[in-house]
């Protein structure tokens, strides 16, 4: 059920950035950033373009490490972990890129299975596994073809499918509806909300789009009806959508919180990315 | 009225004129490629001689270079062997010593041109696809993708490049010296009218171990440098395809430039300890 009431979640969080800061050169990108990710949450990273974005996800995966600072991913401190490691450890997180980043000399099935044919895996689980994961984002059809014969929003849905593919616990999305239509840009948000919803995935979205922020965090994917309801209030108190929201600007987190908190805010930056 | 003395007392002095910021700008860029260069060389070598190695990757490389190589390099060689016999046929002639042709074309293919030609095309065929397509993979993030799949993007591109280099590239310079004497003994033969157990008994004969010790270290070392400076190039490739194209010509340029370079140093080891 993708309801939060109070004190549900309890422990470590899954992701956590303390006083984390990078640069390349003499450009600093990121200044003392720090955040926590509960498990099961959405933390929408909303920053204008260059804002350093990307750089925060690929630092959260492990792909860029950070000058000063910690960044703490399910108790590891990916500073202090080897390349060897963190490769291991990358096998148990998700990432979708902007751009999709299929590879693209392999068909869809083999860009699905990709990480799966890494561990030698056995040939019928992994066309099992393949097909379940492009089902759930409704590209089975695409089993058998390259990425160049696909739309952005299809490239898109199957990026999402090859991380999902081992069911990792975290997925961080790269503005996963950048450059998309209205329609195609709904549907993958909706999967994200499945994904947050029914699996309890935690995540990290980066994306420069309000409406993304709003929509996941003004709806939840009902499992049982499988329908994307909004946000409801009854007897038992508020029904949360999973999802916190933290802006980026000039290097630094200029807010952090939830969607409503940002809806009311007076500062006028704010205010200039609410219009 | 201000003097002078008071204008020049107000106005900073102009900063002294150093060398030293001017040299770190200029030095720093070349030496931190080099070390680069040098840790992708090291971790290459290191990758291909541990496990996993991606054989059906390898395989797939050598017929990308090797087989896709073949027609330049036969073509190539030929006309080389042919070039060697028409250029040097006047100096012998001179000398009454005609057949003596047939040892300089043998011995000039199998330590020089052979394996100097064969390292050439291949760089201008291989080591700059090799950047083109690694370049791409980079600048469309698929290399981080890979890395966020828990692959190793060393051993799984820069390693099955670097083996197919490694091993067909002493096979094409062998096809380039064989071609190559079939290219000087038409020559030989039509021209010079020099007989074929004449041209292929001295071809044969002119050979002594050590150049053919040479004839097949040089490919190997050669091979080592074009695919790493390929590989190195590709993955340093930033800036969308501008910067794809930048990596292509520089991995063509610094592949030819070294081989150029190590073949005279290389050349002068082995003549010093196989040949003379």
């Amino acid at each position: 059920m993708a309801t939060r009431p109070n004190n549900e979640i309890t422990g470590e969080p899954l992701i956590r950035f303390e006083n984390v800061s990078v640069g390349f050169g003499e450009n600093e990108v990121l200044r003392n950033i720090s955040f926590e990710v509960d498990a099961g949450e959405t933390k929408v990273v909303l920053g204008e373009s260059g804002s350093g974005k990307t750089v925060l996800l690929k630092l959260a995966a492990g792909l860029l490490r950070p000058s000063s600072g910690r960044v703490v991913i399910m108790g590891h401190n990916l500073g202090e972990m080897k390349e060897v490691d963190l490769l291991d450890f990358r096998r148990r997180i998700g990432f979708v890129f902007q751009e999709s980043a299929l590879f693209d000399s392999l068909d869809v099935a083999d860009n699905v299975s990709f990480r799966l044919r890494e561990e030698s895996r056995n040939v019928r689980e992994m066309e099992t596994r393949v097909r379940e994961s492009l089902r759930f984002v409704e590209m089975e059809h695409a089993y058998h073809k390259f990425p160049a014969e696909l739309s952005g929003g299809m490239r898109r849905r199957v990026s999402i499918a090859r991380a999902l593919i081992d069911q990792p616990p975290i997925v961080y999305y790269d503005s996963p509806t950048a450059g998309l239509d209205p329609v195609t840009s709904q549907t993958i948000i909706t999967l994200i909300l499945r994904l947050r919803d029914s699996n309890g995935v935690t995540s990290l979205l980066a994306t420069h789009r309000l409406q993304d922020a709003f929509g996941l965090a003004n709806f939840v994917f009902e499992p049982k009806s499988k329908r994307v309801l909004p946000v409801w209030e009854d007897g038992d108190g508020r029904h949360f959508a999973l999802t916190k929201v933290l802006v980026i600007r000039d290097c630094e987190i200029y807010f952090q919180g939830e969607t409503t908190e940002l809806l009311k805010s007076e500062d006028p930056y704010l205010r200039q990315f609410l219009a | 009225m201000r003097t002078m003395s008071t204008l020049t007392s107000n106005t900073p002095a102009p900063p002294k004129p150093s060398l030293l910021p001017l040299l770190n700008r200029a030095l720093k860029g070349p030496i931190q490629a080099l070390q680069e260069y040098s840790l992708l060389v090291g971790d290459s070598i290191v990758k291909a001689c541990t496990p996993p190695i991606y054989f059906s990757d390898v395989l797939e490389q050598m017929d990308v270079i090797g087989v896709g190589s073949l027609p330049i390099i036969v073509l190539t060689g030929f006309f080389i062997g042919g070039v060697m016999v028409l250029n040097t046929a006047a100096q012998f002639q001179q000398f009454g010593s005609t057949a003596l042709i047939a040892n300089a074309v043998s011995i000039g293919l199998v330590r020089e041109l052979g394996p100097f030609i064969a390292a050439l095309l291949v760089t201008g065929r291989n080591g700059s696809g090799i950047a083109s397509e690694l370049g791409s993979m980079v600048v469309t993030e698929q290399v981080d993708a890979m890395r966020a799949l828990g692959t190793d993007p060393v051993r799984k591109l820069v390693v099955p490049r670097v083996l197919a280099t490694f091993i067909v590239l002493p096979l094409l310079t062998a096809v380039t010296d064989l071609v190559g004497l079939f290219g000087g003994f038409a020559m030989a033969r039509f021209q010079l009218g020099i007989t074929a157990v004449e041209y292929w008994h001295r071809s044969v004969t002119a050979l002594a171990s050590g150049d053919l010790i040479q004839g097949i270290v040089k490919p190997l070392v050669f091979a080592i440098i074009i695919s790493t400076i390929g590989c190195f190039h590709g993955l340093r490739a930033h800036g969308g395809t501008q910067g794809v194209g930048r990596a292509t010509t520089s991995a063509v340029v610094a592949g030819s430039i070294a081989v150029i370079i190590v073949d005279l140093f290389l050349g002068k080891l082995l003549l010093y300890y196989f040949v003379s």
